[in-house]
């Protein structure tokens, strides 16, 4: 049987302009080097200047939320942290705290300290990345690599913590899979305080001042603040726009809340930086600002981490038992069975819920439909790369072909997680 | 508290649609999420985002989220399909949910792309995945799955296995290759 592939584009959606014969249209991925990841679009030219723009989506779509539905509370986060695979363990926590808005759980507070400390590595995973390929796409490979060497180091934090370098599935309902390691803190401190304050002033005497960087984001994909708004733009890139919406101060939760071990501990200080460009040399300014105050955040975490239980309570009906009860015990070993197998362990009451967090890319939450049972009805994520990008096309029209690769790693879209 | 003043003012501006704002879940101990969500039916879902959007007690800017729920198999679900719309205010820093349901045969819900443009593309998302028509939507097209896909696959009818697409594929053996 014939079969047509058909990519999505219908003739009524890019039609050909008889009155300009000399306009062109352009197929610009899936598969090029400067999209990173597999996104097309459909460009129409007038020489170089993009006077009509269509992304087409969906090539990395395995239907996660589908799948969502079929897997528990605690195995679905293996899949989460594969949506955005720049920073996994941010995924999990966003997941993970979902699930507990809908269990109606208050987490403990070591639990909440490391979880703080992992969001923030999470951020500087993401935007270490993201500002050395602000170089690397126009052609300036250099302030890559310095990204580049400071993130390994998260990695190898990450896998001395879970065994697993990039997906760690860390979180589980009501806690963690692990406490941290002898030394992990310490490791944390040194990289915060004497690896990425360096690099990150090699990587900004390379771009902050380049003539060539600087005239080739500058006053490029410029969106305004009210439309930043109106387009539903979270992160930073509504924050480059003039925005004042951090999750992290407008709806605090983990140690940004104030009082947040119930015992009057403060909320970790941080400045959250705006900017009033709206361009992509204002969205690369603001992750540059916000790498300092993770750095910030993570030493004030661990100088205030407690001591105490990281799972809700060592015998509470939501959370797996500890592995050693587990090994060396056979109640422990029932317990564990009791929580696992399919027709037992403890559910969620029926409703919904949504939780957000402020994620590098900006608003992860998801919303969580429950009937009862011991998988999600339905698991639903609001992706900030999904939302962010449909203003792409606005940003690019009237510009060069040239200034694409600029945008399109200025709004830090990931692939993975713009198609689930 | 912010959220109950901009739901009095929606009461207040559409009494005859006897808008009720519940909790989105209640937890086994009587505790009630700080979470609410209004029903709004079809036919006045433009007034109401464009009386939210606007009004200065309410002043949702912003459509944070817009998905749907296929409640086939829930308990005590009523209609099929509820289009969820997370609205939230960056002048007031509340949210506020609203649920649109809609059934088979056709199920058709107004656009709201007029009042945030943000809705474009999480609309064509629940029309490519639950088979819900956007009337108004500027270019109402499949986004995830291809173009020539037939069913709606977030449905709760519809098995994680998928339904045919492999049998529209020619299988490629090594003689026939």
């Amino acid at each position: 049987m014939p079969v047509s592939y058909d990519l999505g584009l219908e003739p009524t959606t890019l039609e050909r302009d008889e009155s300009h014969e000399d306009h062109w249209t352009l197929n610009y991925g899936p598969q090029h080097p400067a999209t990173h990841t597999t996104l097309r679009l459909v460009l129409e030219l007038d020489g170089e200047r993009i006077i009509g723009c269509i992304p087409d989506i969906g090539f990395l779509h395995s239907g996660f939320e589908k799948l969502g539905e079929h897997l528990d509370y605690n195995q679905y986060v293996v899949v989460v942290e594969r949506m955005n695979y720049i920073c996994p363990v941010s995924n999990d926590i966003a997941w993970h705290m979902a699930c507990e808005k809908l269990f109606g759980l208050e987490i403990t507070p070591r639990c909440k300290a490391i979880r703080t400390i992992l969001a923030e590595l999470g951020r500087l995973q993401d935007h270490l990345l993201n500002i050395g390929v602000a170089g690397l796409d126009l052609g300036g490979f250099t302030a890559f690599l310095y990204g580049f060497n400071e993130r390994e180091l998260i990695n190898d934090l990450v896998e001395q913590l879970s065994g697993i370098r990039f997906h760690p599935s860390y979180t589980r309902v009501g806690g963690l899979a692990y406490d941290l390691p002898p030394g992990w803190t310490a490791r944390a401190l040194d990289l915060v305080q004497n690896r990425i304050p360096p690099a990150l002033r090699d990587v900004e005497t390379l771009l902050l001042r380049n003539r060539i960087f600087i005239e080739r984001l500058k006053g490029v994909g410029v969106i305004s603040h009210d439309d930043a708004i109106n387009w539903s733009l979270t992160g930073p890139v509504a924050r480059a726009s003039g925005v004042k919406r951090d999750l992290r101060k407008d709806e605090p939760y983990l140690c940004y809340a104030d009082n947040w071990d119930g015992r009057g501990a403060p909320a970790v200080q941080f400045k959250v930086p705006i900017a009033y460009g709206g361009d992509a040399y204002a969205r690369f300014l603001v992750r540059v600002e916000e790498i300092r105050q993770s750095c910030s955040i993570i030493e004030q975490a661990v100088a205030m981490l407690p001591e105490g239980p990281i799972n809700v309570t060592a015998n509470a009906e939501v959370t797996l038992p500890n592995k050693d009860e587990v090994y060396f015990s056979i109640e422990g070993l029932i317990h564990h069975f009791e929580k696992i197998m399919t027709n037992r362990g403890h559910c969620p009451p029926v409703g919904e819920a949504y939780f957000a967090n402020e994620t590098a890319n900006g608003e992860l939450g998801y919303y969580l439909a429950s009937d009862g049972g011991k998988a999600p009805y339905r698991a639903r994520c609001r992706p900030p790369s999904f939302i962010n990008y449909q203003v792409f096309p606005k940003l690019v029209i009237g510009h060069q072909i040239s200034d694409i690769p600029a945008v399109l790693n200025s709004l830090n879209i990931i692939a993975a997680e713009l198609d689930r | 508290m912010a959220t109950a003043e901009a739901i009095r003012a929606l009461q207040d501006r559409f009494p005859e649609l006897n808008l009720i704002a519940r909790p989105l879940v209640t937890y086994a101990d009587g505790r009630a999420s700080d979470q609410l969500w209004i029903r709004v039916p079809p036919e006045h879902l433009h007034d109401v985002a464009r009386f939210l959007h606007d009004d200065p007690r309410t002043r949702f800017e912003q459509l944070c989220d817009l998905t749907c729920v296929d409640y086939l198999n829930y308990p005590d679900a009523a209609d099929r399909f509820g289009v969820i719309y997370a609205l939230l205010s960056l002048t007031h820093n509340h949210r506020l949910w609203l649920k649109v349901f809609v059934n088979d045969p056709e199920p058709m819900v107004p656009s709201v792309t007029s009042v945030w443009r943000g809705a474009e593309w999480p609309e064509r998302e629940v029309y490519d995945m639950f088979g819900i028509r956007f009337a108004g939507h500027p270019d109402l097209r499949r986004i995830l799955m291809p173009q020539n896909f037939r069913d709606y696959p977030l449905r709760k009818d519809y098995p994680l296995t998928g339904e045919g697409e492999r049998e529209d594929f020619e299988l490629v053996t090594r003689e026939s290759a």
